[in-house]
């Protein structure tokens, strides 16, 4: 950890922790260590890891920010990894088609053709990194970096649930309808999300996901 | 309890909102305009975030089908209880077979109705908001609709004081610039990453809050903020009042039923204090924004408890004079 992390403000209401270095699972693995011990602080609300960075929201935003700075940064440097090793969730997808409206702004920005691009979305087992964007959505590890494609230059207003989409070097699937500026390149089944249990979450880091071609739409 | 006579779209059930399921991917939700909601439920008595229903579109008309002491707060405008007018952020008593009306607002744009004992629905992780995007929490998980019945409580003859109002934000926490309305601002990771002009121009400017803009978020019209090299950023956790910027330029305020995370670059965040002049701010209206620091942001939170402190003092005044009537 050579690198020094980056610490922002969210306004008066959090802050950003972004680690060093390449999207991996290396960091990853050390930020869930550090959101379990930062979330017991006082002045902490949540400690909400995103992909190699974490969001800590203030239940009383502190006045002495540079001391929090200097705890923060002084247990990320003392934070050994946190290894989860949870369940394997495989996924049928049907790529491209109508559930796929942006699978072409894939094919011509990474140049590869449809069926290359289902193979090497369908090869890796993806660590589910974090949870966000809205309830029960997974944050995935492990994306071929021959897919990254950048978000899209509007966001669309509505994508239906199960869409499975690639944003920038990250991949992911909605479990719910709503707004995304992700590229959709097609679609799979799954509840993800569900209010009345606990954890409401099905997922959660640690899991991973595999997708499976079920179809593809040329 | 209260029935819903208008067809309205979009009213729903907030309360201060949802915190502690972020790890879920599930946002806060809750007023767009926290101090008016605050005061609407300390005007009853009630727990400051109190569940109420935050009205966006009008006229929305309910039926009050048993007596129960409610208040207005939020944007001004024409509100009448069986035709007699009612003045803004107004604690009343309602009386069995009351229709409340409340008409197009003059200023401001979302008006808040507040119920003894604060609106009754089930709590879902620890909220009454509404969480439209998980179709939870609030009045089954949606939006009102019209013959929708929803009850308080505390419903029937008020124990405190009623028929009286409090100053409301808008004049004890005025702020313009320019004669515009303002919103102060902190800038965020990537404010330096944004060519210089465009920074000058976004804090110089006019924006317009365009009709694309609603609980998730306002999209802005302006000179297109332009970065000095195109960004992705990693997905990280987000709160309300951050401004995105997609690689569009024109800028993109998450409002309070955002997505808890997002990627898109962050020029800074309209900060907690101010958000609620933004709940209010109408579509097609135009704001400015004013560059703070965190120790202003901090010192703007102290302004807004300071007001709500006053506001609670004069309640308590109204409280300990003698009753008049019933």
């Amino acid at each position: 950890m050579s690198e020094q992390p980056v610490i922002s403000l969210l306004g008066s209401s959090a802050l950003l922790f972004e680690a060093p270095g390449a999207l991996a699972l290396a960091p990853q693995q050390h930020l869930w260590s550090l959101a379990l011990q930062v979330a017991q602080w006082p002045e902490i609300d949540e400690a909400v890891p995103g992909m190699n960075n974490l969001m800590l929201t203030f239940r009383t935003p502190p006045r002495d920010l540079a001391g929090l700075r200097e705890r923060l940064l002084q247990a990320w440097q003392q934070s050994t990894p946190l290894a989860l090793e949870g369940r394997i969730i495989e996924l049928p997808v049907v790529y491209g088609g109508e559930h796929g409206p942006h699978l072409q702004d894939v094919v011509e920005h990474t140049g590869l053709d449809i069926d290359t691009i289902a193979h090497l979305h369908s090869e890796p087992l993806y660590p589910v990194y974090a949870l966000g964007s809205h309830p029960g959505y997974c944050y995935l590890g492990g994306m071929d970096g021959r897919l990254a494609t950048p978000r899209r230059q509007v966001p669309v207003l509505n994508i239906g649930a199960g869409a499975v989409s690639i944003g920038g070097v990250q991949t992911g699937v909605s479990a719910s309808a709503g707004p995304s500026g992700w590229n959709t390149i097609g679609r799979t089944e799954m509840a993800f999300f569900d209010p009345q249990q606990n954890p409401p979450a099905i997922l959660r880091p640690g899991d991973q996901i595999r997708f499976r071609i079920e179809r593809i739409i040329r | 309890m209260i029935e819903i006579i208008s067809a309205t779209a979009l009213a729903t059930v907030q309360d201060a909102g949802r915190s502690g399921s972020l790890g879920y991917g599930v946002g806060t939700s809750g007023a767009m305009d926290h101090l008016a909601l605050a005061i609407g439920n300390l005007l009853l008595g009630n727990p400051e975030g109190a569940a109420a229903i935050e009205i966006p579109l009008f006229p929305f008309e309910v039926r009050f089908v048993q007596d129960c002491a409610f208040a207005v707060t939020g944007a001004a405008g024409e509100a009448t209880l069986d035709g007699q007018p009612l003045l803004p952020f107004w604690v009343l008593q309602a009386r069995e077979g009351q229709v409340l009306s409340v008409g197009y607002p003059t200023s401001g744009s979302r008006v808040y109705l507040c119920l003894a004992g604060g609106v009754d629905v089930p709590p879902v992780l620890g909220s009454r908001s509404t969480q439209l995007r998980g179709e939870f929490g609030g009045f089954e998980g949606r939006a009102l609709q019209q013959g929708d019945r929803l009850a308080a409580a505390r419903p029937g003859l008020s124990e405190g004081p009623v028929d009286f109002g409090v100053i409301s934000p808008s004049q004890a926490l005025a702020l313009h610039c320019d004669g515009v309305p303002a919103m102060r601002v902190l800038p965020a990771a990537e404010y330096e990453c944004f060519v210089e002009d465009s920074r000058n121009a976004f804090w110089a400017d006019d924006w317009k809050i365009t009709g694309q803009s609603n609980r998730y978020g306002y999209r802005l019209e302006g000179t297109p903020i332009l970065p000095s090299a195109p960004m992705e950023i990693r997905s990280h956790g987000i709160v309300p009042g951050v401004i995105q910027v997609p690689h569009g330029g024109q800028p993109i305020i998450q409002m309070r039923d955002a997505q808890p995370s997002g990627g898109y670059p962050k020029f800074g965040t309209v900060i907690e204090a101010d958000l609620w002049r933004l709940g209010q701010a109408p579509v097609g209206s135009k704001v400015r924004f004013i560059q703070c620091s965190y120790p202003e942001a901090l010192d703007a939170l102290d302004d807004n408890r300071r007001y709500l402190e006053q506001v609670a003092r004069l309640i308590d005044l109204h409280r300990m004079a003698p009753r008049q009537g019933h």
